[in-house]
């Protein structure tokens, strides 16, 4: 990424023929949006590094244009500099123009940009939790949008926010709009910030990953709306995504970007059928495939708990007693033999991350847990210290969980210097073996984590738990933060790992396919109650409950 | 520099260079370490006694050791007073001495002055004498080494006290937060000033009680801060992962969270520093402060105001205060933008 601003060298742009042939309208009037030759910097004390390198593309009236690729290609800063939403001057454009009706965007002062921002192109961002203010009303958080462009007065404006209520197909708007963004759910707050982007009828709407914070089922339901309200409105419809599913659904056309660059542009059916550059197969290959590992049938039982529950008190009265609580996790009762993998599923909010702090004795938790004959819910702290080492834990973020003022080597070596007296050399040893086994280059051990790429921290993640020989590990998303095709390897890592160390895996996430990989045994969690469980295969192919039907209709289909 | 940089880690390192790519935080910086340096060496500035004394063949130095007047034939048993005429010609008669650039030190009544004290700025006084017939010069040299060195100890101290007090708050939370909240804002409201009134009282008032007694409210100042930082620590992914590692709570504290804790508190420490030099000079100014006759900046604001037909004692004392507590703030500017990571200078 560090490139100094070096010369492109020429990349074969696929040919543009026929890219628009699929809106009737576009074709042979001019383009809404054109982007030519963009390219976004940043500069760091005397370090320039260039993210965006001179990227083309037009968006037509009607017409969906989708940006893919992983983190870091350059696609959200792409779309933010359309709108000059970069932090100047610390961002800077060595090349390039926006034209739209006819004027250059990137010329323009950030007053005149106001004009344009919210008004003639609306902008979706990925999390609609904080892309909301949270101490203003819907009514007023729309309304804004609407008076500061139309000069009325909110009053006059409820007619018009009451229509885009029911655009976004929001029920009961009039009740909802004395709301605040924390009394709606994920989706629905999505639905708002799509009102608010089409509050002054834009003829260009630019969406951020729009679905990526929402879980899957109301996934589906909000690109239903992106896809109708475009096609109702005519909108040109910028889409950045890393999903190409979602794309599959949505897009015309497709530009595929690695590392700030358009790699391939090309139809979206040309893009599924035919891909033309080497990076797009290996995008669309990057699906978690193969079969949990084989293990004998009877092994006995490592872990189980029986009426496990969590709870938050969230109202207390003036002497402290609690008045209203929270149930985090209802009477969980989970079961666990040694060698296999339990997959824990369910939805953002389900309970199924509280469930594996609790049984790592992270939280305070009733009811009892049993690990290898003994019952750890009842030993005291500083007793269960020492058996720590037996039960591991990797997290979702790998930016997160890293000290980013330790070396790779002093992160993965803290368990041991708690758990055995080795000397330095012995420690030095264990590290390098451990680093080896999980893929990573014992010479990157002085490093520091923001060295490392995102998949490689998530190794080092997993070799901090594996150096102390758990018989336990919990996963707690460990492969979502992650680009597809770096899932993909942890996937294949994780299964190595357990056919070789007999490992037992407690694997959460939210990814079907990632659990249908790995678990040998499926726990459905929803609001903090397991609806089902049972054997993967059965859970997976033959679904009970309806609730589980649903979840597997919206991810696997 | 350069051995001290490479041992740092990377983020370290871009917060160093951050801070000595701005002049002003760097000249400030070195200027105020020459000042302090040369300070912490007031004896060889500014003294009555003579730094070298060569008699007779030996080699005397009375800032060191004290030597009876017998020592360079004179009559007394008692420490040579080498401000006296006559003991200047004892040592002019065997050998000589070389004398500091200031030949006062701070406690010097100069006897003979041309005007009554305090007298104007002449060839002998850079600066004129304050009302008791004392070298300003001397005076402020000394003032300002006691004001520094009064301000760095309390400074350490509160950091100290208050790190710690302030992690274990935020570490463990729940009951012990809620006391150390409660107790904080009572000790906030307690009256200083007067506590200071009643303990000069009590007890002579020296430089060690006054920082015992400042130090005794001044450790709060950090408490929220770490505090804050320690409730947000301690919920990240890798101490959640320490903990799951089995990593003791203190270890924890010290080498996961404390590291994040430190850019608030080094951020506000060059405005603690000012901070005490402005209150320990307020104190002296009130007369709560250091002891009678000790230097200090605070008494000379208090004779300026005092002598107000001597202006060079009220411009001296401001002065030197303007120029230290910018220095100090110019510092405290550049350290808080070196530790800023979205900042980006030109």
């Amino acid at each position: 990424m560090n490139s100094k601003l070096m010369t492109t060298p020429a990349i074969p742009q696929p040919s543009l023929s026929g890219a628009s042939e699929p809106s009737a309208l576009a074709g042979t009037k001019t383009p809404l949006l054109s982007v030519k030759d963009l390219s976004v910097a940043f500069r760091q004390g005397d370090e320039i590094s260039e993210v965006v390198d001179k990227i083309s593309f037009e968006i037509h009236r009607g017409e969906t244009l989708a940006l893919v690729g992983e983190s870091g290609s350059g696609k959200s800063m792409t779309a933010l500099s359309i709108l000059k939403l970069l932090p100047y001057p610390m961002a800077f454009h060595p090349s390039g123009e926006v034209w739209f009706e006819s004027e250059n965007l990137l010329r323009f002062s950030q007053s005149q940009m106001q004009r344009i921002r919210g008004n003639r192109i609306g902008m979706i961002f990925q999390e609609p939790m904080t892309a909301l203010n949270p101490l203003h009303t819907i009514e007023k958080q729309i309304g804004e949008v609407i008076c500061q462009h139309r000069g009325i007065k909110l009053r006059q404006a409820r007619p018009l926010i009451l229509n885009l209520l029911a655009k976004v197909q929001i029920p009961n708007a009039e009740s909802r709009l004395k709301s605040y963004p924390h009394e709606l759910s994920g989706g629905q707050r999505q639905r708002i910030m799509i009102a608010m982007a089409l509050a002054n009828e834009p003829d260009i709407l630019i969406a951020d990953e729009p679905t990526t914070a929402l879980d899957v089922t109301v996934q589906k339901e909000i690109l239903q709306l992106l896809k109708k309200l475009q096609r109702d409105e005519e909108l040109g419809l910028l889409l950045i995504t890393h999903d190409l599913n979602v794309v599959k659904h949505m897009a015309q056309k497709v530009i595929v970007m690695q590392r700030g660059r358009a790699v391939e542009t090309a139809d979206c059916s040309l893009i599924f059928t035919k891909p033309a550059h080497e990076y797009t197969r290996k995008l669309l290959l990057g699906k978690p495939q193969g079969r949990p590992v084989e293990i004998s049938s009877d092994t006995p039982e490592l872990l189980s708990t029986k009426q496990l529950c969590v709870s938050f008190t969230t109202q207390k009265s003036v002497f402290g007693r609690p008045l209203k609580q929270f149930h985090a996790v209802k009477n969980a009762n989970i079961c666990i033999e040694s060698g296999k993998t339990l997959g824990i599923v369910g939805e953002s909010g389900s309970g199924k991350s509280t469930l594996a702090l609790a049984i790592l004795r992270l939280l305070k938790s009733t009811g009892e847990i049993n690990f290898k004959g003994s019952l750890i819910s009842e030993i005291r702290e500083s007793n269960l210290r020492a058996m720590r080492k037996d039960f591991q834990v990797v997290f979702q973020d790998p930016f997160a969980s890293l000290s980013p003022r330790m070396t790779a080597a002093e992160i993965i070596q803290e368990g041991l210097n708690v758990h055995s007296k080795l000397s330095a050399e012995e420690r030095a040893q264990r590290v390098g073996d451990v680093m080896n086994e999980v893929g990573l280059e014992v010479s990157m051990q002085n490093r520091y984590p923001h060295e490392f790429s995102g998949g490689q921290r998530q190794r080092i993640a997993i070799a901090r738990a594996l150096i102390l020989n758990p018989s336990l590990l919990i996963l707690d998303e460990p492969t979502s933060a992650l680009d597809k095709t770096v899932q993909v390897q942890v996937v294949d890592l994780l299964r190595n790992l357990q056919r070789h160390r007999h490992l037992t895996y407690i694997f959460i996430s939210h990814d079907l396919q990632v659990v249908k990989a790995l678990s040998h045994k499926i726990i459905v969690m929803k609001d903090g109650e397991i609806v089902e469980q049972g054997d993967a295969e059965q859970v997976l192919t033959r679904p009970r409950e309806p609730y589980t039907q649903e979840l597997m209709a919206a991810s696997l289909g | 520099m350069n051995s001290l940089k490479q041992r740092l880690n990377p983020i370290n390192q871009r917060r160093l260079g951050m801070f000595f790519s701005n002049p002003r935080a760097k000249w400030s910086l070195w200027i105020f370490l020459v000042l302090f340096t040369a300070s912490l060496f007031s004896e060889f500035i500014a003294n009555n006694k003579p730094v070298l004394v060569f008699y007779d063949g030996g080699i005397y130095s009375p800032i060191l050791t004290s030597y009876s007047e017998t020592t360079f034939g004179g009559d007394f048993e008692t420490e040579a007073d080498y401000s006296d005429e006559y003991v200047i010609e004892l040592i002019n008669e065997k050998g000589w001495a070389i004398w500091p650039p200031i030949p006062y030190s701070y406690d010097t009544h100069i006897s003979g002055l041309e005007h009554p004290a305090p007298s104007p700025p002449t060839s002998k006084n850079w600066l004129g004498t304050d009302d008791q017939a004392r070298d300003v010069v001397a005076r402020v040299i000394y003032g300002f080494r006691i004001s520094i060195l009064f301000a760095l100890t309390l400074t350490i101290g509160s950091c100290i006290v208050g790190v710690f007090v302030g992690a274990v708050q935020g570490y463990f939370g729940g009951k012990i937060d809620l006391v150390g909240q409660r107790f904080l804002e009572i000790w906030g409201g307690l009256p200083v000033l007067f506590l200071l009134i009643i303990m000069a009282n009590i007890v002579t008032p020296s430089f060690w009680w006054l920082l015992a007694i400042m130090l005794l409210f001044n450790w709060t100042a950090l408490v929220d801060v770490v505090r804050a930082e320690f409730l947000r620590g301690r919920n990240l992914d890798y101490v959640r992962a320490a903990k799951a590692l089995g990593v003791p709570d203190n270890k924890i504290m010290a080498r996961h969270i404390l590291p994040n804790a430190m850019v608030a508190t080094v951020t506000l420490v060059p405005f603690l520093l000012a901070g005490a030099v402005t209150t320990l000079t307020s104190l002296d100014f009130l007369g709560f402060g250091m002891p009678p006759g000790s230097p200090s900046l605070g008494e000379l604001v208090a004779q300026g105001k005092g002598n107000l037909q001597a202006p060079w004692l009220a411009l001296t004392a401001f002065t030197v205060l303007a120029a230290l507590l910018t220095l100090l703030v110019f510092i405290g500017e550049g350290v808080r933008d070196a530790f800023d990571p979205r900042l980006v200078t030109r």
